[in-house]
């Protein structure tokens, strides 16, 4: 049985589409009011996921239910409840901002009246106030994701999904992009997100589950997922060829795992748990060693690094085979 | 509110939704209105002067009115066609389909407001066609019927093109299937050439060809004769059968549409 304070509930849902399974037997909880990332590499299943609990696709087997509803079951009830923002800002680009949002209320069965007050207060809370009488056509690319988004909370609905939100977005509309889902998330909304970026969950999400092949293979919170890998990349680049093998062994003494280095670039690099400690010791012993550095770098963890880890391939590799 | 009433409401959105792309969009209405008034020109002055000849010339523009029509409103029918890849394209049909709304809402949105430029159509090329010497001969009455059965008839391919535009696999494809099938459809007809002129293999097709069958009841109702009164049943019951037509076809599109609309995937 569900439990009660589950908004989103998935057991065991399967998907295949010919030879592949893009969902292999999926499992995920999102307690009411919390927000989960569902983060993976390209064609990992994070869409096939969206689609199903959002009813536009039938699994093959298993147990979806969105607020309380099963979307095989009851998709309409399911429907009234969501809000749904793609991959790609589903506006009409001759539509202006306010007809766009304006339409979309009336579908979910708004009044006239209704629908227009709740477009206009949309377009005041994502800084559209301005453009809201101009077609979308004109929009920059971040004004159009803040008015599909704007769009799935149209109907306040108790679970909003998020389909890659910022996946084509220059850096200042990523942000702006992650200020309006901080807000959103300030509301109780309880919010599904996927993302290829850690970044991005890490920012914006209570717990992350990743997604391979269409199986979930780390679950947990931005933190343990990260302690899971060994915390943050130390890079150093040295002077001189001859000091590689000195550098290592500082590494391996101030890092975890075993550090790997490169001749050719003269490049040596280790995963660290205490981050800007661990340089700073590292630069030190080196320094007393009489070892010139030409380069450092402390990289967060990347969601490569995450693949790297847990899977032995990287999320570059795993996209590739996925997309054969 | 019952699912007919929702299904009207939300079409009513739609048809909107369309139509005001439709408005801001100058492209769709110089195509929606500049290609019926060179159809009529063009049709008229070309063949109508080497057809009919210097004694039969006007008779035969008034014959091929009735034909332009039904040409034009059918290949309105792409405007569905693309209308639905370009939705699909962009996203905006798997919004809807997330959104508690009718099922059959979009497609028959999209079909009303197809039906809607073809209205337009009509208007332009009456205009046009009264500018060339065509005239209405018969009674008020039947003369709106005429303009009603090639309504019905645009309505009708509308949903052909609704199930088209959602099965295919780009905007290109769909660009080219929306009209590839208009082709022999709307020549293998009696739009240009009374069909006893066609050979008895062709002449066969042509009878019982819908389009004949609107084409026909429309130059009944508009009065305009060129040539021997055509035979055989369905041209003598012209406008039954081209009812029977426009029924038939959206009782096997209309509902094969609407159940693709349900499954289609985005692309």
């Amino acid at each position: 049985m569900p439990e009660p304070d589950s908004a989103v509930q998935v057991r065991g849902l399967v998907k295949t589409y010919g030879s592949t399974r893009a969902l292999d037997g999926v499992d995920l909880d999102i307690p009411a009011g919390r927000v989960l990332g569902l983060l993976g590499p390209n064609g990992a299943g994070k869409t096939t996921m969206v689609r199903i609990l959002t009813t536009l696709l039938r699994p093959d087997s298993g147990e979806a239910r969105v607020a309380g509803y099963d979307v095989l079951a009851q998709p309409d009830e399911v429907r009234q409840r969501i809000g749904l923002s793609g991959q790609y800002a589903a506006v009409d680009e001759n539509l202006t901002g306010f007809e766009n949002l304006y339409m979309v209320g009336r579908l979910y069965g708004r009044r006239k009246s209704a629908a227009r007050s709740r477009a206009r207060e949309l377009l005041a809370r994502f800084a559209l106030e301005e453009a809201a009488d101009r077609p979308a056509k004109g929009y920059s690319g971040g004004m159009r994701r803040r008015l599909d988004l704007a769009g799935a909370l149209v109907a306040e609905p108790t679970v909003v999904v998020l389909d890659e939100p910022t996946t084509g977005l220059d850096p200042g509309g990523r942000l702006d992009t992650w200020g309006v889902i901080k807000e959103l998330v300030a509301d109780g909304t309880t919010v599904l997100l996927t993302t290829q970026y850690l970044e991005e969950a890490d920012q914006l999400a209570d717990s992350i589950v990743v997604i391979d092949h269409g199986r979930v293979i780390a679950r947990g919170t931005a933190d343990e997922l990260k302690a899971q890998i060994g915390g943050e990349r130390l890079e150093l680049v040295v002077a001189a060829v001859a000091d590689l093998p000195a550098t290592l062994e500082v590494l391996r003494q101030v890092g975890t795992g075993e550090p790997s280095g490169d001749d050719h670039t003269r490049r040596a690099e280790i995963f660290v748990d205490t981050g800007p400690k661990a340089l700073i010791e590292a630069l030190r012993r080196l320094d007393g060693q009489g070892i010139a550095v030409q380069d450092v770098a402390l990289h967060r963890p990347t969601l490569d690094d995450v693949f790297l880890s847990l899977t032995g391939h990287g999320a570059e590799s795993a996209s590739k085979e996925a997309a054969k | 509110m019952n699912a007919l009433a929702k299904g009207i409401s939300d079409g009513g959105i739609i048809t909107w939704r369309n139509l005001m792309n439709v408005r801001r969009n100058p492209d769709w209405l110089m195509a929606a209105t500049l290609q019926p008034i060179m159809f009529v020109l063009l049709f008229a002055y070309v063949f109508g002067n080497a057809i009919g000849g210097e004694s039969g010339g006007a008779a035969y523009r008034e014959f091929l009115i009735a034909g332009i029509f039904a040409q034009t409103v059918a290949f309105n029918s792409a405007f569905t066609v693309i209308g639905f890849a370009n939705d699909l394209q962009k996203g905006i049909i798997d919004r809807f389909r997330s959104l508690p709304m009718s099922r059959i809402a979009v497609v028959l949105g999209r079909t009303t407001s197809d039906l809607v430029v073809s209205v337009v159509a009509l208007i332009v090329m009456s205009a046009c066609g009264l500018l060339v010497g065509w005239r209405i001969r018969g009674s008020f009455w039947d003369a709106l019927l005429g303009y009603l059965v090639m309504l019905m008839f645009a309505w009708a391919l509308s949903w052909v093109g609704a199930l088209i535009g959602l099965a295919a696999r780009s905007v290109e494809v769909a660009q080219s299937l929306g009209l590839v099938w208009m082709f022999p459809l709307s020549f293998i007809s009696s739009a240009f050439v009374p069909t006893q002129t066609l050979p008895a293999f062709l002449k066969a097709i042509a009878d019982w060809n819908p389009f004949t069958a609107v084409i026909n009841a429309t130059r009944d109702l508009f009065g305009n004769r060129f040539g021997p009164a055509p035979s055989g049943w369905p041209a003598e019951n012209a406008a039954l059968y081209a009812i029977l037509c426009c029924v038939a076809i959206i009782a096997v599109f209309a509902p094969l549409a609407t159940a693709k609309y349900r499954r289609v995937a985005s692309k």
